[in-house]
């Protein structure tokens, strides 16, 4: 493995507004490979935006540069928008946060799944019902040749999020990014969900930037995290050392969630004076 | 004195039963969590006691009256309600002022101004954002007003329906801190709804654990922080809590 | 001076609900600015108003004088737009015509929207049987064409400019009664409502004052967007004879009177159909900025 499946180096994100340019990412720099990498941050951080410029779908007037954005050693800002159709999905794929604006609600779960495999390959027919079983099988749906007859309304959010995750996963891509992937669910679905998306990127061999703002949800997912406040990288360390996290924005995070066994009358709150006025 | 009692509470959705048979006496002054999963018939019970769900058997009682099954501006004055979204529970064209406002013309209050300004000042929002629009504010500041808002008639009851799992956890902070301070200074009887069991910890006295549409267990939250929780099913939530926790 | 009052309007923290409204008033005038067809519709319709008002001096002549020595001449520097068969200055009777559509439209407008507005959030709001009576008359109304059934009551009532706004009114109120209804549909259930309610606001204070507010902008580019079909319909009453009596100078009613000799007069029934185009469009295009700045669905930020 020689080079990095994703490198990134100084990155910016642009959006102009009546009263100038504003950058909601800024000189963001990593690299990734075959690894899992959570990218952790509060509402306004950057952090989504990040996983969505990897594939170039910032919409107008919205602008993306940087001195490096490669995958696979593919320069990512120098594909045309053809060219880039032909990596999403195929290579890097993106599961959203939530599966009822995902998915088609006129076409039936095994239809879909099939047409993300087809629109980037061509098999036989029978081949390709065996695939979606499969894959519906992988994601832990018990009964797939019943649910990939069913409509996106007539499951449940997590058997929802179940089948994008299939969907995103049957191209057999090289790179997952999961944008806050579990926060529409619940609790006990989310731990399912993360499983399976765990299992398939592990028995894949593939890279994995997970997006969230759970910080321990992160950490217990991931080998390494990114910490981003106001469109910057502030902290990057091991999954296991976030405890001994240094910069105070992270320090004040991990401090403001509350614990099951919390017997602080007050939380501590993070010092917002820098941006509270604006 | 016992403020909300519900006794066998049975919620429906026209045809379909969301709850059978809730009971649950909640004292005055104290902070009551509903926790479980969705579905669960948590968050129904919250408005069939709001009087958004009115098509219940059993009965509803605050401070020893029973409650009708519409919305009736006596019980408006004692219970009022938080919602989960702070982007949806503020009309997009009404400034702060004028939400906040509402509630004294609706019940023929004076003094408006100075209310206003009171309530403002005790959920902690400066005096520059009173004229703003909603979508000027930032999510946290949103929930402040919601609170505020709860807060116009001084009731005695609040009803909080995940008020802080919209938010990001430093803003999440800053509301619980801010509930926990206004019941303390007002002597509120909080209700919460909520899946998130370290929230319970941090603001909650007791809690029931639900499922569908039935209490499985209520415990106190000295239990929850002890892991001493009685029934598999809540032992279930708190081991999935806990790992989160990780 | 101008620059206080500007950041006066545009200041993030009003003081004053006064301040905020206009501050608000101020944005949409901003965006709406920008948007050029908006402009330009807007320009047109000022420049309607400002005719109607100043009709008197603006003419050269008197809308209804003959001078039928002077008939069917052509535009020249005595008359701009030529005269027509009884020798009347069709320039000053095309700027007399601007009173008349104004007022048609304006009425109408005030007739019919608040009543479509009203009895639409009352049916979406209440739902139920409410909903399915109120909804069934609207659908009468709206399963009839509107030029026929407007034709039917003028011929009902009997021609005349007063009967032809009432018909007109009557045919045009349920279309907005169904956004109406639509839009409160899409706002009954929301938080805020449900938080409103819980104060103990009555259904009507609801109504009025939470629904209505929030129905009103696609309502204003509904009207708007109509006012364009309004002034034909005004004008197809008035040529078929059943809206503005003669010798009343009403758009319609002229380009009726200029038929018989569109080939060798072509003038007479043209210049009042330029007027009929060009204020259609002024309506369009206004309607059609402020769609784009009032939506609510195309993301707003004012």
């Amino acid at each position: 493995m020689n080079t990095p499946l994703l490198e990134v180096d100084n990155l910016r994100v642009t959006f102009p507004t009546p009263r100038g340019d504003i950058d909601v990412v800024r000189s963001v720099s990593f690299t990734l490979g075959r690894e899992r990498l959570g990218i952790v941050g509060e509402s306004g951080s950057g952090k989504s935006m990040t996983g969505r410029s990897i594939l170039k779908l910032i919409r107008a007037p919205g602008t993306v540069s940087a001195d490096r954005l490669a995958f696979d050693g593919i320069d990512l800002l120098a594909q045309s928008e053809k060219q880039m159709r032909a990596i999403r999905g195929a290579r890097i794929s993106m599961v959203m946060q939530d599966p009822k604006f995902s998915l088609n609600p006129v076409m039936t779960i095994g239809e879909q799944i099939a047409e993300a495999l087809l629109t980037h390959q061509r098999l036989p027919r029978r081949e390709v019902g065996q695939r979606v079983k499969a894959m519906l099988e992988s994601v832990r749906i018990d009964d797939p040749e019943r649910v990939a007859k069913l409509y996106p309304h007539e499951v449940s959010g997590g058997m929802g999020q179940r089948v994008m995750i299939a969907m995103m996963l049957i191209p057999e891509p090289d790179l997952l990014i999961a944008d806050e992937p579990t926060s529409a669910l619940d609790v006990s679905v989310q731990a399912q969900v993360l499983d399976i998306i765990d299992e398939l990127v592990k028995r894949k061999g593939m890279g994995l930037i997970f997006i969230s703002h759970d910080l321990n949800l992160v950490s217990s997912y991931c080998d390494r995290i990114l910490v981003m406040n106001t469109g910057r990288v502030v902290e990057e360390c091991e999954a296991g050392e976030l405890r001994n996290a240094t910069h105070p924005y992270t320090r004040g995070l991990l401090a403001a969630i509350p614990r099951l066994d919390e017997t602080r009358d007050e939380l501590p709150v993070l010092d917002r004076s820098a941006w509270a006025n604006s | 004195m016992t403020a909300l009692s519900l006794n066998n509470l049975d919620i429906s959705y026209g045809e379909t039963p969301i709850t059978h048979g809730v009971s649950l006496d909640i004292a005055e002054g104290e902070s009551f969590a509903l926790v479980g999963e969705s579905g669960s018939g948590k968050s129904t019970i919250l408005k069939a006691i709001a009087g958004l769900a009115p098509e219940w058997t059993g009965s509803i009682t605050a401070f020893g009256k029973s409650r009708s099954h519409g919305i009736d501006r006596h019980f408006a004055r004692l219970c009022q309600m938080v919602f989960q979204d702070p982007y949806g529970s503020l009309h997009p064209r009404k400034t702060i002022d004028a939400t906040l406002s509402e509630p004294l013309t609706i019940h023929g209050i004076g003094s408006q101004n100075e209310r206003v300004e009171a309530v403002m000042a005790s959920v902690g929002l400066d005096r520059k954002f009173r004229f703003r629009f909603p979508h000027q504010l930032s999510g946290g500041q949103r929930q402040r007003v919601a609170i505020a808002r709860a807060l116009m008639l001084e009731p005695k009851i609040l009803l909080l329906d995940e008020p802080t799992s919209a938010l990001d956890v430093s803003v999440q902070a800053e509301i619980l801190n801010l509930l926990k301070r206004l019941r303390r200074e007002q002597n509120l009887t909080f209700l919460m709804v909520t899946h998130n069991l370290p929230v319970v910890s941090f603001l909650c006295d007791r809690l029931a654990v639900m499922r569908q549409g039935r209490i499985v267990e209520i415990a106190d939250v000295a239990d929850l922080k002890q892991g001493a929780l009685r029934e598999a099913y809540s032992r279930e939530l708190m081991e999935i809590s806990a790992t989160h926790a990780a | 001076m101008t620059t206080t009052v500007r950041a006066w309007l545009i200041d993030d923290s009003p003081s004053s609900r006064l301040q905020a409204r206009l501050g608000r008033a101020w944005r949409i005038t901003g965006a709406l600015s920008r948007n050029p067809l908006a402009v330009v519709g807007a320009a047109i319709i000022l420049v309607l108003i400002l005719t109607a008002i100043f009709a008197p001096f603006i003419a050269t002549h008197g809308p209804l004088k003959q001078d039928l020595t002077q008939r069917l001449l052509a535009p020249g520097a005595a008359n701009w737009m030529g005269t027509d068969e009884l020798g009347r200055d069709i320039w000053s009777r095309v700027v007399y015509g601007a009173r008349i559509t104004l007022v048609i439209v304006a009425m109408v407008a005030i007739l019919a929207a608040p009543a479509g507005l009203i009895i639409g959030a009352v049916a979406g709001y209440f739902g139920g049987w409410t909903d399915r009576i109120l909804m069934g008359i609207t659908d009468v109304f709206l399963s009839m064409p509107k030029l026929i059934l407007a034709l039917a009551l003028v011929a009902a009532l009997g021609p005349g400019i007063e009967n032809a706004i009432i018909a007109i009114a009557i045919t045009s109120w349920p279309g907005y009664a169904r956004i109406a209804r639509a839009e409160t549909l899409t706002f009954k259930n929301s938080e805020f409502i449900a938080a409103i309610r819980l104060q103990g606001a009555s259904a009507m204070r609801v109504i009025l004052g939470h629904v209505l507010p929030l129905c009103t902008s696609s309502m204003i580019v509904r009207v708007t967007l109509d006012m364009a079909g309004i002034i034909l319909t005004a004008a197809g009453l008035g040529f078929i004879g059943l809206g503005a009596q003669p010798p009343l100078p009403e758009w319609g009613a002229m380009i009726a009177r200029g038929r018989s000799f569109i080939l060798d007069q072509w003038w007479v029934a043209t210049m009042p159909g330029f007027a009929i185009i060009i204020v259609s469009l002024g309506f369009c295009f206004l309607g059609d900025g402020l769609r784009d700045v009032l939506d609510p669905k195309s993301g707003e930020q004012h």
